[in-house]
């Protein structure tokens, strides 16, 4: 039996409210990742080799960690929305769906640690 | 339970939100959406490779030199070509998805010659920085 009350069920659900905040953090991330992944990719292809010292001179530069570090968290974040977007389209069966949803998650806070704290031991000098 | 209760939105003829199980899409926004898409899981791999990467500096030089073998190799390199025209399209693309938000662009006829302009934007900027990975400096990534 039923406990909504008979003015609920005619209005229906309604809104979850919360539902415009993935969209927005969507867009916000994009346009940051213009910049990001614009200046990565460049600064990839500008180094005039990739060997190590290079690599980690290059790291070692004032603006390259915070920039690397943005990049990550950012990228992470704006990829795990993206990838929920299409399990979610793309995933019929609602548990099927969720459990995708929560390894994806899984998957990007992970990558994002690992990275985070990889670009801080490089800019901090503790590397082996 | 009551089937007025689960269809309320539906039944008070509330605009639902365009998800692919009840919106028909023309042919010109699937396979532009698709692409999109699709261009966007490549550069969620790539993000895998860059955390790969960093990690490799973070072990020092002798790490790195072992990761170096990987990441030098011919695969790799067409990894690389791949990433870069995933990061091309989806970057071109990406921006028509912001002017799509502003409310501009969104007629049928306006929506199919952007896909148009996307398509020959990212090429061109793929070929740049293609030429850009073999052709400038060392060529080595």
């Amino acid at each position: 039996m039923s406990q909504r009350s008979a003015l609920g069920r005619v209005l229906g659900y309604g809104s979850a409210k919360d539902g415009v905040g993935e969209w927005w953090t969507q867009r916000l991330t994009s346009v940051a990742l213009i910049a990001l992944g614009g200046w990565f990719v460049a600064a990839l292809l500008a180094l005039p080799a990739h060997d190590y010292a290079t690599v980690a001179a290059w790291m070692r530069g004032t603006w390259t960690a915070p920039a690397l570090l943005l990049l990550v968290l950012v990228s992470a974040w704006h990829s795990q929305l993206g990838i929920r977007v299409i399990i979610e389209d793309y995933v019929p069966e609602d548990g099927m769906k969720a459990l995708a949803i929560a390894l994806a998650s899984f998957v990007h806070i992970v990558l994002a640690a690992v990275g985070v704290v990889a670009v801080l031991r490089v800019a901090l000098g503790s590397v082996p | 339970m009551d089937a007025r209760e689960t269809s309320g939105a539906a039944a008070r003829g509330r605009p639902l939100s365009p998800h692919l199980s009840i919106y028909k899409m023309s042919r010109y926004s699937l396979l532009s959406s698709i692409s999109n898409r699709a261009a966007g899981i490549v550069l969620t791999c790539g993000q895998i490779l860059l955390v790969y990467w960093l990690v490799a500096v973070a072990g020092g030089a002798r790490a790195y030199g072992r990761a170096d073998r990987f990441l030098e190799s011919t695969a790799l390199k067409v990894a690389y070509a791949v990433l870069l025209a995933a990061f091309a399209y989806h970057l071109v693309a990406g921006l028509r998805h912001l002017v799509w938000d502003t409310g501009h662009g969104l007629s049928r006829e306006q929506s199919r010659r952007s896909a148009g302009w996307v398509l020959a934007g990212a090429v061109l900027l793929a070929l740049a920085l293609l030429a850009w990975l073999f052709l400038g400096g060392t060529g080595t990534r």
